[in-house]
Parts: C-alpha cells; sequence; structure tokens
C-alpha cells in the first residue's frame, strides 16, 4: 500500500518508526502520520460501526470533516483518525457507536 | 462519422484530421516532427513559450488553438515536457524502412530502459503490438516528465500515443 | 484579545496570495488554518498547471505552494496552523480553536479564504468503507504516500475526476472506469485523452446505482441513465473493485460569512451560495473579503489572483497604498484572469463572476 517512490513525488518524508496496538494487535507505522494512513497500511479499512445498524464506516474526506472515521484513541472516542498524528505507543480501538464513556476531570 | 472525444475521452480520426497542430505527411516524411493533439480553447501557452524556432503559434488570445508551422519545426522536443496536457509527441516518419519513431511524454515508474520491448498503445489504451524502445530522456529541466521513442511499424506513427511495459 | 491588521481564514493558494500582497505592501498579517500543514489543495494537485508563465503554467502545483509559503516567510507572515476559526461576530471579533485552547482575535480586515467542500451523492451501499471523495483520493496519496486502493471507479468526468484518475494511475492503482451521468466528459479533454490512452474507459451517460461488499466496498454497478436522469434498466456494468472516488462537484465552504449575514447569491455555476462581492474582493459586509473556492468554485490560478486583488485592496482599505496605485495593481491582476475565465470552459465563470459583482451594486 506505501507508494516507494512516485514518479513526480519521489519518496515521502516520514518520522521514525513506531508500534501502536489496534484492537489487541501490534502494527508499525511512522511517528506523525494520520492514524488512519498508518492502518490503511496495514490493512485496515473499517474505522467504527454504527449505533443503530451496525454498519461499517471508514475514511471518506480524509481532511478531517466528515467524521466519519473517527475511532477511539486511547480511550478517547469521537477520534478524526484522518488528521489525528500517530504517536508510539497509541492504542488504537474500533468505535462502536458513540463509543465509550469518558470521564471528564 | 465516430463518436468525439467528449464521449470516449479520446480523439476520433476527424478530429484529430481538422488539428491545427497536425503536420502533414509530406512533412513527417522528411523527419522528426511534434505533434499537437490540442484541440480544445483552454487558456495556455507553454508550447508556444518553449518553442526557440517559433514554429508553435498561440497568440496573445490564449485561448486559441495551438498552430503548428511545420516547415519551421525542426524537432528539437522542447515543446513535449512543458505541455501540461501531455498533447505534444514528435513524430519521425523519415525511414526508409516500414518504420516510424514516436516519442511520448512519460510520467511513471519505472521508466523503460533502451532496448527493452514494450506494448504500443493507440488513443484508446488499444494494444496495437510489440514496440522496442530506442531512447529514454529524464532531465531535471523536464521537471519529471521523461520523453520516451519507441520504434513502431509506419502504420502505427499517427495512432501510437502510449505504451504498457511487459514487466 | 490578540489584535492585528488583517486576519486571513485558509492558507490555501487565495489565502496565502492574499496574504503575501498585503505583507508587501507593509499590512501586518495574520494567517489561521485548520490543518496541520498549509496550502490547501495546492500540495495536492501533482500536474503541471494551464495558463501563461503569469499564471504559473508548466509548473507543478505543489511547487506554486512552496514558493508562497517561503515568500510568506520571508515577508513576516504569520501562519498558525492547527488552527480552526469557530466563529466570527461583530466588530471583526473571531473565535479560533488553537490547539485544544480557544483564542479571542480581532482584525481590521478579515479575508474568508476557506475554500470547498466535497458533494456526495447518495446510492445504495455509499456508507461502505473504500468510497471515499476523490479529494480524498488525493490527499491519501500525494500527501500521505500510500495507496487509496488497488482497483477503482471514478464517479464524475470533471476536472477533479479526470486529474485524480491520472494520479491514481501514477501512484500504481487502477482505474476501472470513469462515469458521469452527463452526456459529455466536463473536464478538460487533454485529461481525459491522458487517462484514455492508458486503457481507462469512460461511460458518459451513466450513474452509479450501487456499491455492495460485505464489511468493504467489493463491487461496484453502473447503468446508462435516459434524459431524465433514471437508470435503464438492461444497462448495467458491473465491476470489481476495492474503491469508488466521488467526484461530483464542490460546494462552497461560507459557513463563516453567513454566520456574519453576507448577502449570499445563488449560482448553480459556481457550485452554489456564494457571496456577493465587488472588484476588489469585499463583500456586503465592509472589511470582510472573499476570495478563492469559497467565492465559488474555479480554479487554483482563479484563486491566486483573487488572493492578490484581496490583498491590494486591503492594503488600500488601511491606507499604506493610494487609490491610483490599487487601481493600477488591481486592473493588472484582472487582466490577468481575463484569460483564465474565457474559452469554453472559462466563459461561464466570467458570466457568474460579473453578474456576482453586479448583484453587489446592487
Amino acid at each position: 500500500m506505501r507508494i516507494d517512490d512516485h514518479p513526480i513525488l519521489g519518496t515521502f518524508e516520514k518520522g521514525r518508526k513506531v508500534s501502536f496496538v489496534f484492537d489487541d494487535e501490534a502494527m508499525e507505522g511512522f511517528e506523525g502520520e494520520p492514524i488512519a494512513v498508518a492502518l490503511r497500511s496495514n490493512g485496515v479499512k473499517i474505522h467504527r460501526y454504527t449505533k443503530r445498524r451496525n454498519e461499517p464506516r471508514g475514511i471518506f474526506c480524509a481532511i478531517g470533516r466528515c467524521t466519519d472515521c473517527i475511532m477511539v484513541v486511547d480511550g478517547t472516542p469521537n477520534v478524526r483518525t484522518c488528521v489525528e498524528p500517530l504517536k508510539e505507543g497509541s492504542v488504537i480501538q474500533t468505535q462502536v457507536g458513540a463509543g465509550p464513556d469518558v470521564a471528564r476531570n | 462519422m465516430s463518436k468525439g472525444m467528449s464521449e470516449t475521452g479520446y480523439l476520433s480520426d476527424e478530429e484529430l484530421d481538422n488539428g491545427p497542430g497536425i503536420p502533414s505527411e509530406g512533412r513527417r516524411r522528411k523527419g522528426p516532427v511534434a505533434v499537437i493533439e490540442c484541440i480544445q480553447d483552454i487558456p495556455c501557452n507553454p508550447c508556444e513559450a518553449s518553442c526557440p524556432e517559433g514554429a508553435i503559434q498561440v497568440g496573445e488570445d490564449i485561448t486559441n488553438l495551438p498552430h503548428l508551422l511545420e516547415e519551421k519545426c525542426i524537432g528539437c522536443q522542447s515543446c513535449l515536457p512543458p505541455c501540461p496536457g501531455q498533447a505534444i509527441f514528435l513524430v519521425d516518419e523519415s525511414s526508409t524502412e516500414g518504420i516510424a519513431r514516436v516519442t511520448m511524454p512519460y510520467e511513471f515508474l519505472p521508466l523503460p530502459e533502451k532496448e527493452e520491448t514494450v506494448i504500443a498503445l493507440d488513443r484508446a489504451g488499444q494494444k496495437l503490438g510489440d514496440a522496442t524502445v530506442i531512447r529514454v530522456r529524464k532531465t531535471d529541466k523536464m521537471d519529471h516528465t521523461a520523453l520516451v521513442t519507441i520504434e513502431v511499424p509506419k502504420e502505427w506513427s499517427m495512432r501510437n500515443r502510449a505504451f504498457k511495459l511487459k514487466r | 484579545m490578540r489584535r492585528c491588521e488583517m486576519i486571513s481564514v485558509g492558507a490555501g493558494p487565495a489565502g496565502l496570495a492574499a496574504a503575501i500582497e498585503a505583507a508587501r505592501n507593509g499590512v501586518e498579517v495574520l494567517v489561521f488554518d485548520e490543518n496541520d500543514r498549509a496550502g490547501g489543495q495546492l500540495f495536492k494537485q501533482i500536474h503541471k498547471f494551464f495558463g501563461s508563465e503569469e499564471h504559473h503554467a508548466k509548473e507543478r502545483g505543489f511547487n506554486i505552494g512552496y514558493g508562497f509559503l517561503e515568500e510568506a516567510e520571508k515577508l513576516g507572515v504569520v501562519v498558525s496552523l492547527s488552527s480552526a476559526a469557530m466563529g466570527i461576530y461583530e466588530n471583526r471579533t473571531m473565535n479560533v480553536l488553537i490547539r485544544g485552547r480557544i483564542e479571542q482575535v480581532r482584525a481590521e480586515k478579515i479575508l474568508i479564504a476557506t475554500g470547498a467542500s466535497e458533494n456526495m451523492i447518495p446510492f445504495p451501499g455509499w456508507t461502505l468503507p473504500g468510497i471515499i471523495g476523490a479529494g480524498a483520493a488525493q490527499t491519501i496519496a500525494n500527501i500521505h504516500g500510500i495507496k487509496p486502493g488497488e482497483n477503482l471507479l471514478m464517479v464524475g468526468s470533471g476536472n477533479v475526476g479526470l486529474v485524480v484518475a491520472y494520479q491514481m494511475l501514477q501512484a500504481g492503482c487502477q482505474v476501472s472506469a470513469i462515469i458521469d451521468a452527463a452526456p459529455r466528459i466536463g473536464g478538460y479533454e487533454v485529461h481525459a485523452a491522458k487517462v484514455a490512452r492508458y486503457g481507462v474507459p469512460f461511460f458518459m451517460s451513466h450513474t452509479i446505482t450501487e456499491a455492495a461488499g460485505g464489511k468493504w466496498v467489493e463491487s461496484a454497478t453502473i447503468s446508462q441513465v435516459d434524459k431524465e436522469w433514471k437508470p435503464i434498466p438492461g444497462t448495467e456494468k458491473k465491476f470489481e473493485l476495492d474503491t469508488v472516488c466521488i467526484a461530483v462537484g464542490l460546494n462552497p465552504m461560507t459557513q463563516l460569512l453567513d454566520m456574519l449575514g453576507c448577502k449570499m447569491v445563488p449560482v448553480p455555476s459556481l457550485g452554489g451560495r456564494v457571496p456577493a462581492h465587488d472588484l476588489g474582493q469585499e463583500t456586503s459586509i465592509p472589511g470582510i473579503y472573499v476570495a478563492g473556492d469559497t467565492s465559488g468554485i474555479e480554479e487554483a490560478s482563479t484563486a491566486i489572483i483573487e488572493g492578490r486583488i484581496a490583498g491590494l485592496a486591503i492594503a488600500r482599505s488601511l491606507g499604506y497604498i493610494d487609490d491610483s496605485s490599487f487601481l493600477e495593481q488591481r486592473d493588472r491582476q484582472l487582466k490577468s484572469m481575463v484569460g483564465l475565465r474565457s474559452g469554453s470552459h472559462g466563459e461561464a465563470r466570467k458570466i457568474a463572476k460579473e453578474y456576482i459583482n453586479a448583484v453587489m451594486k446592487g
């Protein structure tokens, strides 16, 4: 899925390689790239399931406007993974419906 | 009357024949010459600006179609890389051995290699047949638009506008 | 509360061109952009631009973008990224969400250059993962360097659909077909020819009637449509694929202008409701300007010129340049725009813009 040598853009500058977890599975991606991109490069296409009909959803706009790509990231739901940068050790989970309640401090 | 470009995406024979950027057969047999397949009034003139011989005319109104002054064209290929529509080709029908050389812009990787056999395609992407790569040029000035010259049977010279790698 | 002379909401081609022009004339400029990088759509454009030398012809979009950023930096323009304008109020006060904190800012002049968002058409299966906007395909491939999928169907044959289809071939994807409900290809013929010659078939007068798959899209079905846009039974064609790109037009993002109560005009040929503005890009609200796709869907080249005009108008209204200097420079920019808004593709936009200017005059 990764483009190694693009005919116009050449190679893509990425941060260092980092490990993260998606639904209990260990994966690798590049620090700073959108979580959705790291997931996509690992073959993950489904980000969440809708509340009423349990339908799969994934990336649509890829620029943080449509919220179709939201997931639970480090315990916080509704994170727009197409713009949220990947960090070392991020824990990403498929969001189901509105996701877990998050206690507010 | 065959279906036109607005339905198929590629020029029909009729649309091609009437284009002001298309050199005559007589000129093509004399040596390499530009073939400008641009027949819509888009505001654009890098071709005119790039020609060192003044062989391409667009004029002050940049929506004018580029006219090829075929006698002035020296086949230098300067106009091929700058065309944003990749609509300019070079055709050389001067050989006496039934072959022609077609040079086209190419913006993909991997690049073919000299003497490699590729599959020549027509404007609709249909396979014409095998062809040999004669030359591959890619300089910084071309800004990632390589120019690939392939050798084809003369009958394909005005049909072949792309190629596919066999590998 | 932060105060400055000019704010540009949007660091795309229009916003940056305006900031550069204003800053060149001495204006203190602050640019906000909700994204984590500047450039708007410009950095996704890897093709060479049309026009003439003054329009950056034969330069690739992203290189034009780098040039703008360099110049903006040299001129001391402050570009604040990850900064989303939440609201805009009387007296040109704004609330901007910057990395989790809301900051209030106030400016003498504000330019809204927020661009546009992609349209969508509903069809059975449209929510399946793998169905993405054409802009999304560009972002994923050209900004982030991964293929959106292996095999895609492009819905829409305007320039966005044609250009993105070619870019997907460059990224190493296969393009099964380009379809459009209209009978004729909407974009430039040369863009269509670039993909046709690699065997991508075009299906005009066709619409997508279904996308199907278990957990993500695995096939798409298209049908020919009649003169009433209704699918004709028996004309279905099915493609096995993993991606469907939707390129059915853009819609100006005018929310901030709506908040202010700007006079809006419905102009279908420019993508929807657009703000009325004068030849200096000023809207019906004094001190509020608009440029780029927000003022009507056109191209990067026209966005850049509109941005420059707005920057000049702002510099003039702040007293940094006098009337005659402004008019001279503005007219030079307008003249440069004439070429871009001509020909069979540009003529309709020229007429639409003249209409908008006329509405502004009242």
